[in-house]
């Protein structure tokens, strides 16, 4: 029943923040209601650790006659997206009131829609609901992005929503044909899409559906034209949104759906298809490394850092895909936490050029500490979250492919260098025209940052309780590959 | 069968109303006609007559589609008085040719027997060339009415002979007859007669219906007859097409396969890609809008190829989401055309600030005909492609898939002026009713995505 109430409120009150007409008032109903959803999903949590991990399902039967039912649950790697989830957006919310926000209360209430869309996707256990509800996510990130977005944002969006919604058409066709290779009567039941019985040709046509849709949403190299682009022109919310929580549908669909339904297709591909993500890690690393941009940074190094995920999603052995659940969790925080802090520096200077900074530590001390914390986490040290789930997804790969691993584990020595001497032009050095008059972060500024630190040490130090989950997780994926 | 006696009754009465210039009374008269036959036609469910020896078959496909006709058409009336308000004459032959062609729609949906298909096509175009005109100032919509004169007239006879040749070699115009003859004949092959005839029964419905490569009438006409309209022509008149040509597959051929489902996934492909890919050059929301007519009589044609599947339900559900959406669309071209002149792309931009109700309405009803969840074009989408998939036509449903892909480029046009484009004061000058009748259009479109089972489970 939470499950359900995880999505229905936020769909009620996104409709209800349509018809709030006070600006004030919509953003603080939806801060309110985000909390509240955060709160629920604590609850959630609290239930499924005393009932012994319950699924805390939910089953209606929609449409009977077509196998279709709403069918909700939780197993280890919905709770931790839903948390993740619940946890991202009010601070999405907050981090928003710095900056002044046109029609504000349908901001918010695509926000808000947003949630509702996320939450399903991660709890639907119905191939269809989760289809319906991956689409519905995408409306409102469009409309997030092309209304409140930057430059050439038309352009821009149309073609990022054109190659999404191309994925999720071929991945709608997968899904209808899986469905007619259940047994009679037909259904979109996760369990009977698991025990398909395709033969290899018919697999390697669905697992290529799943994996141009997916690969588009992460987005892996070579589908990820459209994303930074999106997430330069995209308002800081909506880039958020993106980076934080919508990237991480593409790689859950990997793991909940794509790989448990044609994992003999990469197996008898022999990590062709990890060739991709790996390329993907290098490739994106080295233009990292040459931005200016700051936005266009992060969406670079998120390309990178999410290709070592995928690479570790399909390496299909749990260590790897352990690995892979922590590190989507880590990088949702990490990169919301970037994004808030280049957000309150272009507020402060006006610019996002990386060559037009410098010296910021020196004015303010408070972000420079914060700043260091969250990109040690994406840099993976120890005792961050970014270490916990790197060194498995490496400790997977190395047992799937030695190579593999070194390739991946490239990342590692691009991101320090890539993140650090970011850090080092932006915040080191002397103070500049731009920087001179640079203020350090209020005390209201710092809480949804300090929420972020708290998670990013949490995972890092003691990840016991991600680790029980995303093992949950990824145990009944596994218990289905063999 | 009451149905019709009472559409045609009402026609009459309209009639009258007009000679005793009662202008007030036309239209809550037409509507509260409507109601009536509607309520006639839905207590013809679950009867299953037949009536003068097969020329009618009452049965509950013919219900329901009829139903969902007459339906439309209530919808279409609710805006005919803010649409012809500063119209000062009665305007009661307009209405009445309307319900008359309402009656040919309704009889399209009961036949028996293909005289009576003949019969009902007739009196649907007859209606049709007349309406196409009724804008007897504007020289677009005497060209609209030239063109499509001339062209269906022409198609009429393709689809007479196409007939008499089926007549010919089968002995019959019963549909029953046909599909006995179709049967015992099927093994050692259809003589050369029988398949020249159903090939020329399919140019000529495929006429009617719109689809590719006979399809060039239809933006034409489309753009230069009046709005509301085209408005009928491409929710009513598409519906009762391509249930009549679903009507004479699914019983001529019932339980057969043959040659001729090729040719209409071909022609189905076909329909799809031209009208998608053309939809995306055109200049206006209403050649846009004819274009969108085009590509989604292509999806129709998914239910007919896959008829052995029992598609009936899901191409009920398809024309009540299409009718829906394609009506609210129309509606805000109605009022945007009456603001600004024209329907250019550009006439749309900023809309969203002085007219909430209006740009959200247009962006639900573009959303759901690009088929996005949860609305109801995504749901008959769902139900026909996976009606299709099922019977083995997948490379056609990938077709499909990627024409719904490429209308994102045209459906988001509207949407991109009206939401992201500055703005430019435009103020439309809709009633409050007006106001009300478009929100319940958008109610019913997310009401029917959010619970389908309305609909969907009904034949």
């Amino acid at each position: 029943m939470l499950t359900l109430i995880l999505i229905v409120l936020p769909l009620l009150v996104s409709i209800s923040l349509f018809f709030v007409r006070n600006e004030r008032w919509a953003r603080n109903l939806a801060l309110a209601a985000a909390l509240v959803e955060f709160g629920i999903s604590i609850a959630a949590l609290v239930q499924y650790f005393l009932y012994c991990h319950c699924q805390l399902l939910f089953r209606f039967e929609w449409l009977s006659g077509y196998g279709i039912s709403l069918k909700f649950g939780m197993d280890g790697l919905s709770m931790l997206m839903t948390l993740l989830t619940t946890f991202l957006i009010p601070i999405i919310i907050y981090s928003s009131f710095t900056q002044k926000v046109a029609r504000s209360s349908t901001f918010y209430s695509l926000i808000i829609l947003m949630q509702a869309g996320l939450v399903g996707v991660f709890t639907a256990f119905d191939g269809m609901v989760f289809y319906i509800f991956w689409e519905l996510t995408l409306i409102p990130a469009y409309f997030i992005a092309a209304y409140w977005g930057g430059e050439n944002r038309i352009r821009i969006t149309l073609k990022f929503f054109a190659y999404t919604f191309t994925g999720s058409l071929l991945m709608l066709v997968a899904i209808i044909f899986l469905y007619f290779r259940t047994p009679l009567p037909h259904s979109f039941d996760h369990i009977w899409l698991y025990a398909n019985n395709l033969n290899p040709a018919e697999q390697v046509w669905v697992f290529l559906a799943f994996f141009i849709a997916f690969a588009i949403k992460v987005p892996v190299f070579p589908f990820h034209t459209w994303q930074p682009d999106t997430y330069v022109t995209a308002p800081y919310s909506g880039s958020m949104l993106l980076g934080g929580l919508m990237s991480k549908m593409g790689l859950f669909g990997m793991i909940r759906w794509m790989i448990p339904i044609t994992y003999s297709v990469l197996n008898r591909t022999d990590g062709l298809f990890i060739i991709f993500p790996l390329v993907g890690i290098v490739y994106a690393s080295l233009i990292a490394i040459r931005q200016d941009d700051l936005k266009r940074f992060v969406a670079y190094t998120s390309i990178a850092h999410l290709g070592l995920v995928a690479a570790g999603a399909m390496a299909l052995n749990s260590q790897a895909m352990q690995g892979a659940i922590i590190q989507m969790v880590s990088h949702g925080i990490n990169i919301v936490g970037l994004f808030i802090i280049i957000q309150y520096i272009e507020v402060r200077t006006k610019t996002t050029s990386i060559g037009e900074l410098g010296g910021i530590a020196l004015k303010a001390p408070r972000l420079a500490v914060i700043f260091m914390i969250i990109l040690l986490g994406s840099v993976a040290l120890p005792l961050t979250n970014g270490f916990v789930g790197e060194f498995l997804i490496l400790l997977g790969l190395f047992k799937y492919y030695w190579l593999y691993a070194a390739v991946a584990g490239l990342t590692i020595i691009f991101s320090a260098v890539y993140m650090l001497w970011m850090y080092q032009r932006v915040m080191l050095g002397n103070t500049n025209a731009v920087t001179e008059n640079f203020t350090d972060l209020s005390w209201k500024e710092m809480i949804p940052l300090i929420g972020i630190v708290i998670m990013v040490l949490w995972i890092g130090v003691a990840p016991g309780m991600f680790m029980k989950l995303a093992e949950n997780g990824v145990g009944q994926i596994i218990g289905v590959i063999r | 069968m009451n149905s019709i006696i009472s559409l045609s009754v009402l026609g009459v009465l309209v009639l009258f109303l007009g000679i005793l210039k009662k202008k007030t009374w036309l239209l809550p008269l037409i509507l509260l006609g409507l109601v009536v036959s509607l309520v006639m036609t839905i207590l013809h469910w679950n009867m299953n007559r037949s009536l003068f020896h097969n020329m009618l078959i009452i049965d509950n496909p013919g219900v329901a589609f009829s139903a969902v006709m007459i339906f439309s058409t209530f919808l279409i009336f609710m805006f005919a008085a803010q649409y012809y308000r500063k119209v000062t004459r009665p305007l009661d032959d307009i209405y009445a040719v309307m319900i008359f062609a309402l009656v040919g729609a309704v009889l399209m949906s009961y036949f028996g027997n293909l005289i009576m298909l003949f019969i009902g096509i007739e009196t649907l175009s007859i209606a049709l060339y007349v309406l196409a005109g009724s804008h007897k100032e504007a020289i677009t919509s005497n060209e609209a009415t030239l063109k499509y004169f001339l062209l269906g007239s022409f198609l009429s006879g393709f689809l007479l002979f196409g007939i008499a040749l089926l007549y010919g070699s089968s002995g019959s115009f019963d549909l029953y007859t046909i599909h006995a003859y179709v049967a015992q004949h099927m093994h050692e092959g259809l003589p050369p007669m029988f398949k020249a005839g159903l090939f020329l029964l399919i140019i000529g419905l495929s006429f009617k219906i719109a689809i590719a490569p006979f399809h060039f009438w239809a933006p034409d006409v489309y753009e230069g007859t009046p709005t509301l309209l085209t408005a009928f022509m491409a929710t009513v008149v598409k519906t009762a097409s391509v249930f009549a040509m679903y009507r004479f597959f699914s019983i001529t051929f019932f339980g057969i396969h043959g040659v001729w489902e090729m040719t209409i996934a071909i022609l189905a492909g076909i329909t799809i890609v031209i009208g998608n890919v053309t939809g995306l050059y055109q200049p206006n929301l209403k050649r846009m809008l004819a274009y969108s007519s085009i590509s989604h009589s292509g999806y129709m044609m998914l239910a007919m190829v896959a008829f052995s599947g029992g598609t009936a339900n899901a191409l009920l559900f398809y024309s009540v989401s299409y009718s829906i959406a394609t009506i609210a669309a129309f509606a805000i071209l109605i009022l945007v055309r009456e603001a600004r002149g024209n329907d250019y792309f550009g006439s749309f931009n900023g809309l969203s600030r002085n007219n909430r109700i209006e740009a959200f309405t247009l962006a639900v009803a573009m959303l759901s005909l690009t088929g996005i969840p949860p609305l109801a074009g995504f749901i008959g989408k769902y139900f026909l492609f996976a009606a299709a998939i099922e019977q083995g036509w997948l490379w056609l449903v990938i077709i499909a898939i990627a024409g719904s892909a490429i209308s994102v480029g045209y459906y988001f046009k509207p949407i991109i002026a009206m939401y992201f484009r500055e703005d430019q004061g435009t103020i439309l000058r809709s009633s409050r009713t007006y106001k009300v009748h478009i929100m319940v259009l958008t109610i019913l479109i997310l009401l029917l995505g959010v619970l389908p089972f309305l609909v969907s489970g009904l034949i």
